[in-house]
């Protein structure tokens, strides 16, 4: 195969930044889920309030 | 009134976890069409029978263009919730407007970093600053680090949103800059036009560049749903910890005034 090693870095680089900024979300999810009460986590619904 | 504390640890739901086993198997077949059921691209040239082409190179195109077309998705739907927030203010659109802000962002960067490599064995380059839309890119890149670092400096939550909207709208205008940029300043870009457009490509090449959008939009989707949970607790966060400091104020207070009470009465 032709190229390796830029293949490997594109690819490499994507899925990996990818992974990461998976990772840190599902992170900052958890942390953020432990204190806010699960009534108040109601997923995709609108308040109808001003922000 | 106290509210119950039954807390959970996850942002995840039923529907978002089928959506990740989903995406996950399809980044495997994706790997698994881009790297070993698909020919690397060489040609014949006409005159001289020699090989040309991108050879193995062609690979990162399964990667790289799904992820620009979902950087523009991603930036799109930042602009139209932004303006639903400007219209109607509620909390789901500012939301929704930072979330696919950061997601786009990520998609950009990884846009500008996949080309680069990508261009390196192509064109013989890492950068070219004279072409139209790397430039252009850039420039989407940089204004909505912009929008994300407004976001951030702003302490006022619905000051934040406000000129986030604004810094978004301004933004997008961007987009079909880039997206046109290959055809209005052709001779200064080593971009080529539209390879879809014109079904340059075909087959099994066609087929994982499509498989590449599906999957590549599943990511994004999961990002998106994550993304926003995330906003939202952050959001209720805030405003919970409003709530239980007023709380405690007010329990404070009545502490207070049942002692001047006993005092005066003592």
């Amino acid at each position: 195969m032709t190229h390796l090693g830029y293949l490997i870095a594109g690819w490499g680089i994507a899925l990996g930044v990818l992974a990461a900024y998976a990772a840190s979300i599902v992170r900052r999810g958890r942390d953020l889920a432990r204190r806010v009460p699960v009534g108040r986590s109601r997923w995709l619904t609108s308040p109808g309030e001003d922000a | 009134m106290t509210e119950t504390m039954e807390t959970t640890d996850t942002t995840g739901s039923r529907g978002s976890r089928l959506l990740g086993v989903v995406t996950l198997l399809g980044l495997a077949t994706l790997l698994l069409f881009a790297f070993a059921l698909t020919e690397p691209d060489v040609r014949l040239h006409p005159t001289t029978g020699q090989e040309i082409g991108q050879f193995d190179a062609v690979r990162l195109l399964y990667l790289h263009v799904p992820l620009a077309v979902f950087t523009y998705v991603a930036f799109v739907l930042c602009a139209v919730a932004s303006a639903g927030y400007l219209v109607k203010r509620t909390a789901w659109f500012d939301t929704m407007a930072y979330a696919a802000a950061e997601v786009g962002t990520v998609f950009c960067g990884l846009v500008l970093v996949t080309g680069s490599i990508w261009g390196r064995p192509v064109w013989n380059t890492w950068w070219e600053w004279g072409d139209v839309r790397l430039m252009t890119t850039l420039v989407l890149f940089l204004m909505f680090t912009g929008y994300l670092a407004l976001r951030r400096a702003t302490v006022d939550p619905r000051a934040s949103a406000r000129r986030g909207a604004v810094v978004a709208l301004v933004a997008v205008l961007d987009l079909p800059i880039v997206n046109r940029s290959v055809e209005w300043w052709e001779n200064r870009t080593l971009h080529q036009k539209s390879t879809l457009g014109e079904l340059k490509i075909q087959d099994l090449t066609l087929f994982t560049l499509m498989l590449g959008f599906l999957v590549l939009g599943l990511v994004l989707a999961w990002l998106l749903l994550h993304r926003f949970r995330v906003g939202w607790l952050e959001r209720e966060d805030a405003g919970h910890g409003v709530a239980t400091a007023i709380a405690e104020r007010r329990a404070d207070i009545d502490e207070g005034d049942v002692d001047a009470a006993v005092g005066e009465g003592a």
